[in-house]
């Protein structure tokens, strides 16, 4: 069983997780769904501090022993920081996808991207959807 | 897709499942890297039913495979194992079976499951062809398989059999008994442990499964799935036949030149004589990744700007703890501790070409 998709952030159809800082930057990581579909991720690769990612283009590649798989970003805007504990412990994505296992920041290019995103519940029902 | 006789145990058991070559299989019960560990320091049971079986029996047995496999089979006694390649007029490879002597006038041939017919086939024709006194029988459907693998394995089987384990070698076999059930017990397998392979008739082999899994739980036994044969039959350096070779493969061009045993006749000879004589342009190899990243099926392998092979197999090594794979790669670079490159998407990671297999248990 996955664990709850928090509240405080909202979701991207491709199971991205977005959490809003109120100051123009956002945390994104995938979602508690998303590893347990991948089981164990034992690669990450992250993209460049400061470079442009456009809504929907591929920003980073988590893999696991048997599958490569694109995340992509959930908002436009430019990469502020990347989660350098993935390259030597990729499994905390495994272990805590909403927390430990963030990916990137991004400053946001337009902040009224995050409106086109899911919330919790919406994100919620996405699944169950998923599911049958 | 097709189903074995176990699908619905996996799917009660929650297993993922997936399309491997037509057949609906169980990749993961948990993880991979969970019931990868767990054959190599415990033991677990695979559903290998997929896999082919043909019969071959009949006075002239043994002259049908003299002539339709690459391994001279005459010293082989009943009740022993050897691995063989099956090729093609062209000298390619069809598959890599196993062969069984049952009996002095009978065999039993383990396929693989995507060639399972075309094998049937090419058999077929050359008993047409060569007349001998023997037939050949698909029995796939009617039998079942399982494969215990891990170094509990002895220790969890003698619980469910009277034969004498311990003093079985490895590639050898009896026919005895498992669960109560009529079952071929061999010491083999395709992970790089001890182990054993269990065939049995296919309607009965769910009692094999559910006893095994019943009388090893205290030993740590758990079920396990085809991504873990994956990565643990890599890490022993063993091939995957459509994946690491196909019939275009010469066995000449994979770590197969021992199946050929030349000082005999066999279909494919011809031109596997003339495509050795021609030379052999490219090896299969093993690599590790000494960058970051990991290689897989595919991608290409470079020295500078050159182009000078190809991954076949590539996948993150539990027990290495680093990416490992087998790539076909141009002779002259095919040797060990060669620096090459891979192109994974739009980079290049450093790796070096080594020696097989990656993994080998302690004794």
């Amino acid at each position: 069983m996955s664990k709850s998709n928090p509240a405080d952030r909202v979701y991207s159809k491709d199971h991205e997780w977005v959490k809003d800082h109120g100051d123009g930057t956002v945390t994104v990581g995938i979602t508690d769904y998303a590893q347990e579909m991948l089981t164990d991720i034992v690669f990450v690769e992250l993209p460049a501090i400061g470079k442009t990612v456009a809504k929907g283009a591929p920003m980073a590649v988590v893999e696991s022993v048997k599958s490569v798989s694109d995340v992509y970003a959930p908002v436009s805007g430019e990469i502020l920081d990347v989660n350098l504990a993935l390259e030597e412990t990729p499994e905390l994505i495994n272990q805590d996808a909403f927390s430990d296992g963030w990916i990137v920041k991004i400053r946001l290019a337009d902040a009224s991207e995050l409106q086109s995103l899911l919330s919790a519940a919406d994100y919620e029902a996405l699944l169950q959807d998923e599911k049958h | 897709m097709k189903k074995t006789p176990l699908y619905e145990k996996h799917v009660a058991l929650n297993a993922r499942i997936i399309d491997f070559g037509g057949w609906a299989m169980p990749v993961s019960y948990t993880n991979v890297i969970d019931e990868h560990k767990a054959t190599r320091s415990a033991a677990t049971l695979f559903d290998i039913c997929h896999m082919g079986e043909i019969e071959v029996k009949g006075p002239r047995a043994l002259d049908l495979l003299q002539w339709a496999l690459t391994r001279d089979l005459t010293g082989q006694k009943i009740g022993q194992v050897k691995l063989a390649a099956l090729l093609n007029d062209q000298g390619g490879i069809m598959d890599d079976l196993t062969v069984y002597k049952t009996a002095e006038d009978a065999y039993m041939l383990v396929t693989n499951a995507t060639t399972r017919q075309t094998d049937y086939q090419r058999l077929s024709s050359v008993l047409a062809e060569k007349k001998f006194d023997c037939r050949i029988e698909d029995v796939s459907d009617q039998t079942g398989k399982l494969d215990l693998q891990g170094p509990f394995s002895e220790a969890i089987l003698r619980n469910l059999t009277d034969t004498d384990l311990a003093g079985m070698r490895f590639y050898h076999f009896c026919e005895t008994q498992v669960a109560g059930i009529p079952a071929i017990v061999s010491r083999s397998g395709y992970t790089g442990e001890d182990g054993f392979e269990i065939y049995a008739a296919a309607e009965k082999i769910d009692v094999i499964w559910d006893k095994l899994l019943e009388e090893g739980e205290s030993g740590g036994l758990k079920p396990a799935g085809l991504g873990a044969r994956d990565t643990l039959r890599l890490e022993a350096g063993m091939m995957l036949n459509g994946q690491d070779m196909n019939e275009e493969t010469s066995p000449l061009e994979v770590p197969y030149a021992w199946l050929i045993d030349w000082h005999k006749d066999f279909a494919g000879k011809p031109a596997l004589q003339s495509r050795k004589e021609k030379g052999i342009r490219r090896k299969l190899a093993g690599f590790e990744v000494t960058g970051r990243g990991i290689a897989r099926h595919g991608y290409k392998v470079m020295c500078g700007a050159d182009e000078i092979g190809v991954v076949t197999s590539g996948t993150f090594s539990p027990t290495l703890n680093k990416a490992v794979g087998l790539a076909f790669i141009d002779t002259a670079f095919s040797v060990s501790g060669t620096e090459v490159a891979v192109a994974v998407r739009d980079a290049m990671i450093q790796a070096k070409i080594v020696g097989l297999p990656f993994y080998k248990r302690k004794k």
